[in-house]
C-alpha cells in the first residue's frame, strides 16, 4: 500500500499546479527550429553556388568580358574541350605527384613518431602537443616560414652550403624540385596528425595482446607484425583517405609559397591552383567551373572511400 | 614498443631519444627560427651566418613588433611604401579578431542546436543528414569559389564583414553539428528526462540540464572553429582585400612585395600565432576529436 502511493507519488510532476513555460513548443517544432537554420544556411551558401556553377559549367561565359549578358550555353564543349587538353592531364600529374609522397611520407614519419611516443617518459605531455603545433596554424603562415627558410640564400642553403658543401638548392625556383618542396612543407605541417590519429591507434591496443605474445616468447617484428599493425590499420586508413582528400584540395601553401602559376613552367601548379588560375586570373568563368566540376567528382569518389571505412572501423569496434 | 614494462638497456635509451631530439628538431625548427628572427635587427636578418642565440650572438631588438603594432612610424632603411603596408597590421589584427570571433559564436550558437536535434529527436533519414551537412564541408574551396564571388558581388557582400562572416559560420556548422552531436550522444538522455518529469518543458531542460553539461564541449569546439576562421585565406583573399581583410591575405600581399622585410613579418607572424599556440594547448585533450571531425574519439 505505502509502496503503491510513494510511486504514486513520484510519477506525478511536482510543479503540477504550473504549466511549464514554453510547453507549447513540442518537440517536433522545436526539432523543425533548430535544425531549419543551419540547413538553411547551407543550401544558400554551399548547395546553391554548386548548382549555378554546374549550370555556368555548360556555357562559354566570363564574369569579366560577358558581364550583364545571358550566359551562352555551349553543352559538354567545356568538359570535352577540358579532358583532351594535354594540360588538364598534367595538373592532375603535378597534384597526384604532389599527393602520393606527401601522403605516404607522412603516414610512415607518423607512424614511427607515434611509435617512438607510445611510451611514458618525462617530458611527454608538453613534447607531443609542441609537435602537434604545425598543423594548427594558417598555411599561409606555414608558406612563410618555409619561404623564409628556403630562399636562395636562406638558412637551408646556408647549411647544404657551408655544412655538406654542395650547391646551393633551388628549391622555390627550380622546375625539379619545387614539387619536393611542396611536399616537404606538407610534412612538416601535417605528419603531426598521423602521428595524433596513430597514437590513438596504438593506445587503444589491449595490453593483454603483449602480455600473450611475451608468454609465447615472441618477437618484436612478430609482435608488430601480427598485433600492432593489424589493430591500428582501420583507423590509418581513415587518416590516409582524410589526408588524401585534404592534400589534393592543395591550395594555399602553394599559392603563398610558388605563387597562382605555381612556379616556374607551373611546375608545381596543382590542379585547385589552376582552377583559381583559370576563374580569376584568365576569367574563363564557364570553363573554370567545369574544372571544378571535374575535380568535385573526384573527391566525391575518396569521399565515398572514405565514409565506407568510416563505417568499417565503427563495425569493427 | 610498450617498453615501458620492460627493463631498456643504455644503448636502447640512447637510440631512443636520439631518434625522438631528430623528429622534434624537425617540427619545432621552422617555429624558432621564426621567432629568434623577429627580434633581429634588418642587418642581423639578412646576415648570411645564421645566429640562434640572443645576448650571446646577437643583440634582440623590439623594434619589429614595435613596427607593426604600432605603426610605421618607426624609420629604417626600408622604403615609406613598405613601412605603409606594415601598419595595416594592426587592422588587419583586429578584423581578424572580429570575424573569427563573430563566426565562431555564430557557428557554435546554430551548430549545438541542430547536433541537440539530431542526436535527440526522431529525424527522418537522420545518417543523410548528417552526411549531407558533412558533405558541404568536404568540397574544395575553389569550387564554391566562383559562384560565392558572383553572389558576392551581386549583394555587394564583398569586402564586408556580414559577407566574409557568413562565409566562416557556413564554413565551420558542419563541424560543429558534427563535433557537438558526439558529446550530445554522450550525455545521458535521463538528464533532461528527470528535469522533465520534475515540470521543466523541453526547452527549459535543454537551457537548463543540457547546455550547462554541454559547456566545455562547446568551448572545445568554438577553439577549433575559431581556429579555422583565424586561418583560412581562400575566401579571404578573394573578397575581402581592403576594408574587411584578415591577416592572412596581408601576409600573402606583403611577401609579394618585391625586397620583403622578414622582421617585421616574422613579428608579424609571431603575433598572428601566438593565440593559436595558447589555443592549442587549451584544447589539447580534444585534438584528436576536433581534427577528425569527432569521428574519432578515445
Amino acid at each position: 500500500m505505502a509502496d503503491s502511493q510513494l510511486a504514486q507519488q513520484r510519477a506525478t510532476p511536482a510543479p503540477q499546479t504550473l504549466r511549464p513555460r514554453f510547453s507549447w513548443l513540442t518537440d517536433r517544432w522545436l526539432a523543425i527550429s533548430f535544425i531549419t537554420p543551419t540547413m538553411a544556411i547551407l543550401l544558400f551558401i554551399t548547395i546553391f553556388p554548386l548548382v549555378w556553377s554546374l549550370y555556368l559549367s555548360f556555357t562559354d561565359w566570363s564574369v569579366i568580358r560577358d558581364a550583364g549578358t545571358v550566359p551562352e550555353w555551349v553543352g559538354t564543349a567545356n568538359y570535352v574541350d577540358l579532358l583532351t587538353n594535354r594540360r588538364t592531364w598534367e595538373r592532375f600529374i603535378v597534384t597526384g605527384q604532389f599527393v602520393l609522397p606527401a601522403v605516404t611520407i607522412e603516414l610512415l614519419l607518423g607512424f614511427a613518431t607515434a611509435m617512438l611516443l607510445n611510451r611514458p617518459f618525462r617530458g611527454r605531455g608538453g613534447i607531443m602537443t609542441l609537435m602537434l603545433i604545425p598543423m594548427m596554424l594558417s598555411p599561409v603562415v606555414v608558406a612563410l616560414f618555409w619561404r623564409f627558410m628556403m630562399q636562395g640564400e636562406g638558412v637551408i642553403n646556408y647549411y647544404i652550403v657551408n655544412l655538406l658543401g654542395q650547391e646551393p638548392v633551388l628549391w622555390l625556383t627550380d622546375r625539379s624540385i619545387v614539387i619536393w618542396s611542396l611536399v616537404l612543407v606538407d610534412v612538416w605541417m601535417w605528419t603531426p596528425f598521423m602521428m595524433l590519429i596513430s597514437l590513438a591507434g596504438l593506445s587503444a591496443v589491449p595490453k593483454y595482446l603483449y602480455e600473450a605474445a611475451a608468454v609465447d616468447r615472441a618477437g618484436a617484428w612478430f609482435r608488430f607484425r601480427h598485433i600492432t599493425l593489424p589493430m591500428v590499420t582501420p583507423l590509418l586508413l581513415i587518416a590516409v583517405i582524410f589526408r588524401t582528400m585534404d592534400a589534393y584540395k592543395l591550395f594555399d601553401q602553394a599559392f603563398v609559397l610558388l605563387g597562382n602559376r605555381g612556379g616556374p613552367g607551373r611546375a608545381g601548379q596543382t590542379a585547385a591552383l589552376w582552377v583559381y588560375e583559370e576563374a580569376f586570373t584568365n576569367w574563363n568563368t564557364g570553363s573554370a567551373s567545369a574544372l571544378g566540376y571535374i575535380m568535385l567528382i573526384v573527391i566525391i569518389a575518396l569521399a565515398n572511400l572514405f565514409v565506407r571505412a568510416l563505417n568499417a572501423s565503427k563495425g569493427a569496434d | 614498443m610498450m617498453a615501458g614494462t620492460q627493463r631498456q638497456s643504455l644503448l636502447q635509451r640512447i637510440g631512443f631519444w636520439l631518434a625522438l631530439g631528430l623528429v622534434f628538431f624537425f617540427f619545432m625548427f621552422p617555429l624558432y627560427w621564426i621567432t629568434v628572427s623577429s627580434i633581429k635587427t634588418r642587418a642581423e636578418v639578412i646576415s648570411r651566418v645564421p645566429t640562434y642565440i640572443p645576448f650571446v650572438q646577437f643583440e634582440p631588438t623590439l623594434e619589429n613588433y614595435a613596427s607593426v603594432l604600432i605603426g610605421g612610424s618607426i624609420q629604417s632603411e626600408t622604403g615609406v611604401r613598405a613601412s605603409a603596408d606594415l601598419s595595416a597590421f594592426r587592422d588587419r589584427l583586429i578584423n581578424s579578431i572580429i570575424i573569427a570571433g563573430t563566426s565562431t559564436l555564430l557557428a557554435v550558437g546554430l551548430g549545438t542546436l541542430t547536433a541537440y536535434a539530431v542526436s535527440r529527436f526522431r529525424i527522418p533519414a537522420e545518417n543523410d543528414v548528417m552526411f549531407f551537412i558533412l558533405s558541404t564541408r568536404m568540397l574544395p574551396p575553389v569550387v564554391v569559389l566562383i559562384p560565392i564571388f558572383l553572389l558576392f558581388s551581386d549583394l555587394k557582400l564583398n569586402n564586408s564583414y556580414p559577407g566574409i562572416i557568413l562565409l566562416y559560420t557556413t564554413f565551420n556548422l558542419p563541424f560543429v553539428v558534427w563535433m557537438m552531436k558526439g558529446f550530445f550522444d554522450e550525455i545521458p538522455v535521463e538528464y533532461e528526462e528527470a528535469a522533465m518529469i520534475d515540470g521543466y518543458s523541453r526547452l527549459e531542460a535543454i537551457w537548463k540540464i543540457v547546455i550547462p553539461e554541454a559547456i566545455p564541449a562547446m568551448a572545445a569546439t568554438a577553439v577549433f572553429s575559431a581556429i579555422v576562421a583565424w586561418n583560412e585565406f581562400v575566401l579571404a583573399n578573394l573578397l575581402n582585400r581592403d576594408y574587411a581583410a584578415t591577416v592572412p591575405p596581408w601576409l600573402n600581399s606583403i611577401i609579394g612585395v618585391g625586397a620583403v622585410e622578414w622582421g617585421r613579418l616574422a613579428a608579424a607572424s609571431v603575433v598572428f600565432v601566438i593565440p593559436i599556440v595558447v589555443f592549442t594547448f587549451l584544447v589539447r585533450n580534444h585534438l584528436l576529436r576536433g581534427v577528425t571531425f569527432g569521428a574519432v574519439r578515445r
